[in-house]
């Protein structure tokens, strides 16, 4: 077990890279604690696979360096690093009994029969493999050989970390239910470093107490699935967080609030949050969750129009527009929306404001 | 169920029918018809019963011929396997030694076969050719048209350059199709260079070895032209494999019925054969399964 820093690290696919856009991972420095469960969350092709492949060794990255627990690891091979990985697709060693493919990478590391015999044994157990354990892996079907991919990663009782990248993806959505649930009770049984990709943030919100968001390249946020929901840092963290994502208005700075087009709405008694003299890319975000959907004026509500509502069993959500924009608005079941008097109301603790794509401090 | 019946659906299958009569039916029955008969000319015929395959079957020239050619067979496969295996192995991944290595290893095979039996023939050749001289200018005494260990070596060589090539493809196509992300897995499992070989790509590469193994057997085991060129059977009989031996019955000698009774038998016999390497070869790869 190992904390693990990343110091200065990118990485590049191409030979010489020179243009920012050459680069499949943006230097970053970005450290992961002893036992704590991450989840990386971000789109496909965000870098997420490739930063996974940079702590396991299987990329060497372009430029920086990796310590585990402040020793460089950089230059040293996978298999010196004691990592487990499991992969999308499961790999299963198709000429192997369930119980060999469990083994192996415990006997490549000459470990002895006992104590081979009794961590299969344990593992099969956790996962539900016991009675399969001497049959042939490739007559498994593809949830069993997933089970058995995640199990060479979690065999292993010395690993600095288990990399899982999108382990889930091709699993029942029953069985990988009940399997996110044991991987984190693996989690809060070993304390094992875990490093959980997905692009599904549900997956990710369930599974791990930091959520580290990556976007072309970059890691844009880390926090707790709370700090992600309520405080983003990004426009990307927004939109990409939460079901439907925040709200943006284009807005500029006004009096002691801003206006979106001809509508002045207020941020509070903060006041100007120190808003830069006439800011370009101006953007007011909020949640659709704290926007507030009211029947007639009332003080600092302005005027919308909702145009369709969409009702999704036990919640709702108002498309509402404001001048010319769009918003969503997401109200509790069985809320009245209003019709053509609604006035919406932007709590002022709850409006985040952006320029260009980072959050004003 | 109910199910119009229809019987012009016959006439569809009639071109593949009329096909396959003409191509392989009818033929394969006049050989049939030829090994139950003696033949002396137009209309003076014989019905002779098993007559034909009793001589061939107690032939002591076919036994050697079949024992020559068992022996010529597995030995190419010996060599032509584990030599292919390793040059997929060996070749480059990517970039430009990719097209550069497989059209290299492609130029044997590209070659019209009775060509490849002149190259040897001349190759090998004790006085003018480059091998002949330069293994006797070694002071090893070495003549494939007198020795028939010289023969056999120069044969086999042969067929090795010919043919190692298509092993290799095959078994390069069949690494290429392992994903990635197996050799991945393999790292972090820690596996060795021979675990990776032993436990990913000997399995799989199971499908391609299996076709490798059965088009090598049988095209070895039916070999004609390139001996044939090279040393026309000799010294002696010392290269004559049996679809040699057959020829010089059919053609030579024009002994209809005993050649359409060994052409029955080595039909047989390739087919038993590739029947038994590829039940042996699937069930391999079964690994053990209950």
């Amino acid at each position: 077990m190992a904390r693990i820093t990343l110091h200065r690290v990118a990485h590049s696919y191409r030979a010489n890279p020179g243009e920012p856009s050459d680069f499949a991972l943006h230097p970053m420095d970005q450290s992961w604690e002893d036992g704590g469960a991450y989840a990386l969350l971000g789109p496909s092709g965000c870098g997420k696979t490739t930063l996974l492949n940079v702590i396991s060794g299987l990329v060497t990255p372009t430029q920086g360096r990796i310590a585990f627990d402040g020793r460089d690891v950089t230059a040293l091979p996978t298999r010196e690093r004691n990592i487990a990985q499991v992969f999308q697709f499961p790999v299963v060693y198709d000429t192997m009994t369930v119980a060999d493919n469990l083994a192996f990478p415990l006997r490549n590391r000459g470990i002895d029969a006992g104590t081979i015999r009794a961590r299969v044994a344990e593992v099969a157990e956790m996962l539900d493999l016991t009675a399969d354990l001497h049959r042939p892996a490739h007559r498994l079907d593809a949830d069993a050989k997933q089970k058995i991919s995640l199990g060479r990663g979690l065999v292993r009782s010395d690993v600095s970390a288990i990399l899982l990248d999108e382990p889930l993806t091709v699993i029942d959505p029953h069985l990988k239910w009940l399997l996110r649930r044991k991987l984190k009770e693996i989690h809060e049984r070993f304390r094992r470093t875990l490093i959980y990709v997905t692009h599904d943030q549900n997956e990710a919100l369930t599974f791990a107490q930091q959520i580290v968001v990556m976007y072309e390249g970059e890691v844009l946020q880390v926090g707790t699935p709370r700090e992600l929901f309520e405080n983003p840092k990004h426009l990307f963290v927004g939109y990409f967080i939460g079901s439907p994502g925040m709200n943006f208005l284009p807005c500029r700075p006004e009096g002691d609030g801003v206006a979106v087009g001809d509508v002045r709405i207020g941020i509070g008694n903060g006041g100007v949050r120190r808003l830069p003299e006439g800011a370009q890319d101006l953007k007011l975000g909020i949640r659709p969750e704290f926007l507030e959907l009211v029947d007639g004026p009332t003080p600092g509500a302005v005027p919308a129009a909702v145009r369709a509502v969409e009702d999704l069993g036990n919640f709702q959500i108002a498309d509402v527009v404001l001048g010319t924009h769009a918003l969503k608005v997401k109200l509790p079941e069985g809320f009245p929306v209003p019709g053509s008097r609604a006035h919406l109301r932007f709590p002022p603790d709850r409006i985040k404001l952006y320029l260009g794509n980072r959050l004003l401090a | 169920m109910d199910r119009p019946e229809n019987n012009k659906a016959w006439l569809l299958v009639l071109p593949v029918v009329l096909i396959v009569a003409f191509s392989a039916i009818i033929p394969l029955m006049t050989v049939v018809n030829y090994s139950v008969q003696d033949i002396f000319g137009p209309g003076q015929r014989f019905f002779v019963g098993a007559e034909w395959f009793r001589e061939t079957l107690t032939n002591e020239r076919l036994h050697d011929a079949l024992i020559r050619q068992v022996i010529f067979s597995l030995t190419i496969l010996v060599i032509e396997l584990p030599l292919g295996i390793a040059i997929a192995l060996a070749l480059p991944i990517r970039g430009w030694g990719v097209s550069v290595s497989l059209v290299i290893l492609a130029l044997p095979l590209l070659i019209p076969w009775n060509v490849v039996g002149t190259i040897w023939q001349i190759f090998a050749r004790p006085d003018i050719g480059l091998a002949g001289r330069a293994i006797n200018g070694l002071g090893i005494d070495y003549n494939y048209t007198a020795d028939a260990f010289d023969a056999w070596v120069t044969v086999v060589v042969m067929d090795v350059w010919h043919w190692t090539p298509l092993v290799a493809l095959l078994c390069y196509a069949g690494l290429r199709a392992i994903p990635d992300a197996f050799y991945q897995a393999a790292k972090i499992d820690g596996a060795s260079a021979w675990a990776i070989f032993r436990y990913i790509q000997l399995p799989k590469m199971r499908g391609v070895l299996t076709i490798a193994v059965l088009l090598r057997f049988m095209d070895s085991f039916m070999i004609y032209t390139e001996p044939f060129v090279l040393t026309g059977g000799g010294p002696g009989n010392a290269t004559t494999f049996l679809s040699q031996f057959l020829t010089t019955i059919a053609v030579g000698r024009f002994d209809v019925g005993p050649a359409a009774a060994f052409s029955i038998i080595y039909f047989l016999i390739i087919l038993l054969f590739s029947w038994l390497f590829y039940t042996a070869i699937t069930r391999i790869g079964e690994g053990g399964d209950r």
